[in-house]
Order: structure tokens, then C-alpha cells, then sequence
């Protein structure tokens, strides 16, 4: 019941986990670069969105 | 460039905020009686449909699909139509959303409540009301991406991303576990076994809480907290992380249902380390929301509305923070089976979702009907009844859980088990006793709500077109220059779809492929061998019942458990399960080895008054067992299809299947004559002994021999 045990039999299996990593650390990596890089005013601006609306206060 | 004049279509607002309220109520009321059931066992009535196997369901699909279902439609008809600035697509499919989505929930309680279930948690619906989900979430995904394209705002603000990964997502979820091959209009078997239903159901069940009852709220919270407070969210960079991360991460965590379980070892440790990740994004995400509170904390004193989601979020947080403590393999050991877990759910349930709901209900129905709301004072007792029923069902549920864990793990020190199971139920009743009341509390709040929400209607008028102008997009914008991808991404919800669903996917197929690709991932073991026709008819009869609610079948390799039910559970003898049965929950013991231990005479009576042979037991007794005949026209398409999701049964098997099934029958029938008892033949009674008597068996014996 060992991890090895199952995933031996696959062929190439050993740039699944390779593929994974690259897949899940380059995502985040540009998410975060962007994060970092995106202009304020934009960000002002979109998250104004929900209170542009013009329905009454109760 | 000139405004555009056009009217918001508040109508599915409102139905879906009335079927909100009512099924939430209904959903409510049926988890008060089952509460009351598990230590008043008289309230199952003898009667099939009452029973707490059958009510359970009934309970969960309620709450969640049509409860917070309905809630979420609620919610996203009325914020994306103002976030995008255009009215919805078209009012005949919010129509035929409304509705079809009704009668979903009408066909699912009356079909559950008949016994018509797959056995798989939370996918309980049988095969025509899978296929007719599928059709109403495409219609809701045309309505609201039709929506979108249409849209007077270019930036899609966060709220909206996470509505459509939410709705690509729960499809992918729902088409891949619902695979199943139908044997009749409302009865078939899952087409994966054993371990591989349970990664599917789990990997199911774990992005049902993630994707149905997380993202979506997540999605309100970004958008009606910010309304309700009249301030921006604390930062929408930490949204679009929050965003990203989770809907990444979630869609792996699965398998931290089935720790310690037959399950590859692999796939567990898989699913506890993103798990653990899982922190980070939802703690962002809850700080997120409570930071946007900064500053106006005098107003949460005052204003019921925000009083509920502060609650909301911090209960989010709560649960979050406590989920991926739960897939710690160690902590899992003591919390798995027990009430530990039902605690968790309803900090989940009742304070996230059900408290996020009612604030958004508080704000929104004095905003459609254009009148101050009927009652702060009852708003404000609303809330506090609720909060105390949350904290009055879910700390006699986390010390049941504890208390329980604790005593089956219990040994003398002559090295016996100290408690009998029966002892180890008996003991949290005055626990059962205390959640029932928090339930309550809970639901007189709802009441209340009810209440005041109806005297705010009865005062106002319904506003069902709502004048807005905009000016509209323009058509030849380009973007600046040194534009980022995501903003072009973001521009283009298509894309973005694509995008979200490309990222659950991989999530999906990397956790499956390896038990997928590899036909004998299993250990097959040479002594496990396909049901007999009769035992087939048992474990229908068995999933019907709702057994699986109570009783598990998977004997974890602890000394305890090993000590008190037998050999622990291998792989290679689940192989043969469509769907598997392992359950998640032992209210009462543990089945997987129940072959034999006792003989067809006790369970015949322990079935027909469970407290006969086991004084004190909380069991619902079930009468209609032993009259009800089990179908023998069935038995041909059921061995068919077994065998058509590769269960080796010979060809043309089927033909001859119920000659086996008699001579069982009548085997079991003179064993029950030995025991003085005149047995009706063919009854379900015969049937569900067999199955039981079956339990486990097939490897004893053989335990050295086996691969693992």
C-alpha cells in the first residue's frame, strides 16, 4: 500500500510530480508578481464597483 | 458618450429569497426531528419514510442544495445585474431556472423519503434528477454568463469570478461522480467500486462544501458586506490571491476524508498536505472580510445585518482553520466517525452560511420592497437566539465527539476494551439531549426572521423593475499598453471561465489518474468474490435503508478497532462495491466484518425491535422489512449491469441468477426455523441478512496471504 508501489507501474510517471510543482509554483509566482506590479488606481477603481450602484438606502 | 436607460428584474430575487426561507425552514425542521430521533428512537415511527436512515438525507440535500442553493441564486440575481450593470439575460430562463430548480428539490424529498438513493453522500439523487441538475446549472450558467457578455461595467469586480468558477466547477463535480448505469427508471449502481468511489465520492463531497457552500458565499461576502458596511472590501489584491489560491488548492483536498482508510496512502497524504495549505487562502479571505469592518465597528453595534456577517466570517474562519486540523492524519484518528465531525459541519452551516444568508435576507428585503425593515429589535433577538443555538449545538457535538473517540479507544489493563459500543452511545445522550435545543433555538430564530421579514413586505411594495442608466461599453476599447494579463483575462469572462476550469481540472485529473490508469491499482485478493443475487438484493435494501448514515464499513488499522470489530480493511475487498459503503459516521458500530458474528435469528429480531437484543439501543426498529418482497424481475438487470461495470459475473448468469437466489433464501429461512421463527420467503428481511451475514467474510482466514 505504499505510495511507490501504485505509481511504478505508470509509464513516466516521474515527471508527474515535476509537472505539478511547475504547474502550481509558475501560477502562483505571476500571480503574485502581477499582485505586486498592478497599478493602484485600477485597483481603487474596482473595488468601488459594488457601492457605484443606485439603489435607496433603508 | 450617452446613458443608457434600463431596469434591473428584481422578480427571481424574490422567488428564490422565498424558496430560500422556506426550504431553509423545512431543511431546518427535519434536522430538529432527527436530532430528536437519535435519542428518542419512538420519533422514527416504525414507519420507512420517518426513519432517521432515510430523514438524514433529506436533512443534508435539503440544507445544502435547496437551502443555500436557493440562497445562492438569491444572491447572484441580485448583485451581478448591478455589478455588471445590465439587466439579467433573459427573464424566461430566470424563469425556468426558478422553477426547474423547485421542483429538483420537490422530486429529490419525495424520492429520498421512497428509498430512492445511490448511497453516496450528498450525491444521494438518482440518476433522472442528476441529469436534470445538469440541465438547470447549464441554464443558470447560460442566464448568467449571457449576463455577462452583456454587461455595462468592463472590469468583472471579484465576486463575479467567483460565481462562474463556482458554476464551471460544481458541473465538472457533479457529471464526473454521477456516473452511474441505470438498472431502472429510479434505481443505479455507481460505475466505480470500492476505492475508487470513495477518492470520486470524496473528491465530490470534499468541493461540494468547497464549491457550493464556500465559493459562492464567498462571492456574496465580497459583494454585499462592502454594501452593507458602504465601504470598499480591505483590499481587493488580497481578494484576487484569496481567489486564485482557493479555488487551486481546494479542488485536491479531498481524500482527507479517508485517512487511515483502504485508500493508497499516496492520495491521503496528498489530500492532508493541501489541506494544510488551504489555511493560508481562507484565513486571507476572513481577515479580508473583517478588515473591511475597520473603522466601523460602531456600526456592527447597531446594524443586525452586520452583526450576522461578522458572525458569518468569523465562523468561516473557524471552520477553515479546524478543516485542515481534521486532515492532520493524528487529529483525524480521534475526530473520524465521531460527532467531532458534525460539530465542524454546523459551525459550517448553521454560522457561515445560515448567518451570511440571514443578513443578506435583513438587507435585502427592505431594499426590493422599499420600506425600512418591520423590526430592529427582533432583527437583533434573531441574532442573538441564533448565536446561542450555534453555540448550544456545537459544543455538546465537539465534547460527544471527544467523549466517544476517547472511549472506544479505551482498554482495561488486562488489555480488554473497557466499553461496549452500546456504552460508549448511551453515554452522550444528555449531549444529543443538548443539541436538540441548540437546534431548536436555532430555528425559532428562523421564525422569527420569517416573521419579520413578512411584516416588511406587508408594509412595503415590491419594486420588480428597478430603474438604472449606464453609459455602455465601448466597443473599440483597447486596453493600455502595458496592460497585464489578468486584466485582459478578467476583461473576458469566457476566457477567464476556461481558465478556472483548466486550473480544477488539472487539480481532478493529477489526483485521479493514478488509480484510473493502473487497471490493478487494487490489490486483488483470490478469496473476494462478487455477491450472490440474493445478498445484491440485500445491499439494495441496505442503501435504500440509509444504513450508511450510521454504520460504516471500513475498519481503520488501529489496535481498538482491530480489537473490537476484527481484521482491518484491505483494499482488494471493496472491489466489488458499487457504490462502496464505507461510510463516514458510526452512530453505531462498525459493519465491515459483521459476517457471522451473530446468527441470522438475532439480526431477524434485532431488525424488528433492535432494543430486544441490544437493551438501550438507539436503532429505529423496521417492520416493513419483514412483509415488503423484494423484486425478482430485477434480479436479471441487476446482475447485467454489475457486470457491465466489471463485476465477473459469467455471461448469461443473470438468466439463472434467481435459482441461486432461491436456494439461499430458503437456506436462510430453515436456519430461522431453527430458531423458532416462521419467516416470510423473498421478504427484504431475508435479503438483508444475507448481505449482512456476508460482511467481511470472504477474506477470513486468508489474512496472511493477502498483498497488503
Amino acid at each position: 500500500m505504499k505510495f511507490i508501489h501504485y505509481l511504478e507501474r505508470i509509464v513516466g510517471v516521474d515527471i508527474y510530480p515535476l509537472l505539478s510543482l511547475i504547474i502550481f509554483g509558475s501560477f502562483f509566482l505571476v500571480m503574485l508578481v502581477w499582485m505586486y506590479n498592478v497599478d493602484k488606481s485600477y485597483i481603487d477603481e474596482v473595488s468601488r464597483i459594488p457601492l457605484n450602484g443606485n439603489e435607496q438606502d433603508q | 458618450m450617452e446613458l443608457e436607460k434600463f431596469y434591473y428584474d428584481n422578480r427571481p430575487v424574490k422567488w428564490f429569497g422565498f424558496a430560500t426561507v422556506i426550504w431553509g425552514i423545512v431543511g431546518m425542521l427535519v434536522g430538529l426531528w432527527v436530532a430528536v430521533a437519535v435519542y428518542y428512537p419512538a420519533l422514527n415511527l416504525g414507519f420507512a419514510p420517518t426513519t432517521f436512515g432515510r430523514m438524514r438525507p433529506v436533512h443534508t440535500n435539503a440544507v445544502i442544495f435547496a437551502f443555500v442553493g436557493n440562497g445562492i441564486f438569491m444572491g447572484v440575481y441580485y448583485s451581478l445585474q448591478r455589478l455588471v450593470k445590465a439587466r439579467m439575460f433573459s427573464d424566461t430562463l430566470s424563469k425556468i431556472h426558478f422553477w426547474g430548480w423547485q421542483l429538483i428539490i420537490l422530486a429529490a424529498a419525495l424520492t429520498l423519503w421512497t428509498g430512492h438513493t445511490t448511497g453516496k453522500e450528498y450525491a444521494e439523487l438518482e440518476w433522472p434528477i442528476d441529469i436534470a441538475i445538469a440541465l438547470i446549472w447549464v441554464l443558470f450558467g447560460v442566464n448568467m454568463i449571457g449576463t455577462i457578455l452583456k454587461r455595462r461595467e468592463r472590469h468583472l469586480y471579484v465576486a463575479i469570478w467567483f460565481y462562474l468558477a463556482t458554476w464551471i466547477t460544481v458541473a465538472m463535480l457533479h457529471i464526473v461522480n454521477s456516473i452511474e448505469i441505470p438498472i431502472s427508471f429510479l434505481k443505479s449502481y455507481s460505475y466505480y467500486a470500492g476505492v475508487q468511489d470513495a477518492l470520486v465520492q470524496w473528491w465530490y463531497g470534499h468541493n461540494a462544501v468547497a464549491f457550493f457552500l464556500t465559493t459562492p458565499y464567498l462571492g456574496l461576502m465580497y459583494y454585499f458586506l462592502p454594501k452593507a458596511a458602504n465601504r470598499p472590501v480591505y483590499s481587493y489584491r488580497l481578494s484576487i490571491i484569496h481567489f486564485w489560491a482557493l479555488i487551486f488548492i481546494y479542488i485536491w483536498a479531498g481524500p482527507h476524508h479517508l485517512l487511515y482508510t483502504s485508500l493508497p496512502d499516496w492520495a491521503q497524504s496528498l489530500g492532508t498536505v493541501f489541506s494544510i495549505m488551504l489555511i493560508a487562502p481562507s484565513w486571507g479571505g476572513m481577515l479580508n472580510g473583517l478588515f473591511t469592518l475597520r473603522g466601523a465597528w460602531d456600526k456592527v453595534r447597531e446594524d443586525a445585518v452586520l452583526k450576522f456577517m461578522v458572525v458569518a466570517i468569523t465562523c468561516y474562519g473557524m471552520a477553515t482553520f479546524e478543516g485542515p486540523l481534521l486532515s492532520l492524519k493524528n487529529v483525524n484518528a480521534i475526530s473520524h466517525y465521531t460527532d467531532w465531525t458534525i460539530a465542524h459541519v454546523h459551525v459550517g452551516a448553521l454560522g457561515w452560511n445560515g448567518f451570511l444568508t440571514f443578513g443578506i435576507l435583513y438587507w435585502l428585503v427592505p431594499r426590493l420592497w422599499n420600506t425600512p425593515l418591520y423590526s430592529k429589535k427582533l432583527a437583533s433577538n434573531h441574532f442573538w437566539i441564533g448565536t446561542i443555538g450555534i453555540v448550544l449545538y456545537t459544543i455538546p457535538m465537539y465534547w460527544a465527539g471527544f467523549t466517544q473517540s476517547l472511549m472506544w479507544k479505551s482498554f482495561t489493563p488486562e488489555g480488554q476494551l473497557k466499553f461496549q459500543f452500546l456504552e460508549t452511545v448511551t453515554h452522550i445522550m444528555p449531549l444529543y439531549i443538548t443539541r436538540s435545543i441548540g437546534g431548536l433555538l436555532y430555528l425559532v430564530g428562523a421564525f422569527i426572521m420569517g416573521y419579520n421579514l413578512y411584516k416588511t413586505m406587508a408594509a412595503g411594495k415590491f419594486v420588480d423593475e428597478e430603474a438604472a442608466e449606464s453609459a455602455p461599453l465601448d466597443k473599440n476599447y483597447v486596453g493600455p499598453k502595458n496592460d497585464y494579463w489578468h486584466r485582459v483575462i478578467e476583461r473576458k469572462p469566457v476566457r477567464m471561465l476556461v481558465f478556472s476550469f483548466i486550473l480544477v481540472a488539472i487539480g481532478g485529473i493529477i489526483e485521479f489518474i493514478p488509480t484510473f490508469l493502473v487497471k490493478s491499482n487494487v490489490p486483488t485478493i483470490a478469496s473476494v468474490k462478487p455477491y450472490t443475487p440474493l445478498e445484491l438484493h440485500g445491499r439494495d435494501v441496505y442503501i435504500k435503508e440509509g444504513c450508511y448514515t450510521c454504520h460504516s464499513q471500513m475498519i481503520r488499522p488501529f489496535r481498538d478497532e482491530v480489537a473490537r470489530y476484527g481484521e482491518y480493511s484491505k483494499a482488494g475487498e471493496h472491489i466489488y462495491d458499487h457504490p462502496f459503503q464505507w461510510g463516514s459516521k458510526r452512530t453505531g458500530p462498525d459493519l465491515a466484518r459483521q459476517g457471522g458474528k451473530f446468527p441470522d435469528s438475532w439480526h431477524y429480531n434485532h431488525m424488528y425491535e433492535p432494543q430486544s437484543m441490544s437493551p438501550g439501543s438507539i436503532m429505529p426498529s423496521y417492520p416493513w422489512l419483514f412483509s415488503n418482497e423484494i423484486d425478482l424481475n430485477k434480479t436479471e438487470s441487476m446482475i447485467w449491469a454489475m457486470r457491465k461495470v466489471g463485476v465477473p459475473y459469467e455471461k448469461g448468469y443473470e438468466k439463472i441468477a434467481n435459482a441461486d437466489l432461491q436456494k439461499q433464501n430458503e437456506a436462510i429461512l430453515k436456519a430461522l426455523k431453527g430458531d423458532k421463527i416462521d419467516a416470510k420467503p423473498n421478504t427484504e428481511i431475508i435479503a438483508l441478512i444475507a448481505y449482512l451475514q456476508r460482511l467481511g467474510v470472504d477474506i477470513k482466514g486468508e489474512v496472511k496471504t493477502a498483498s497488503n
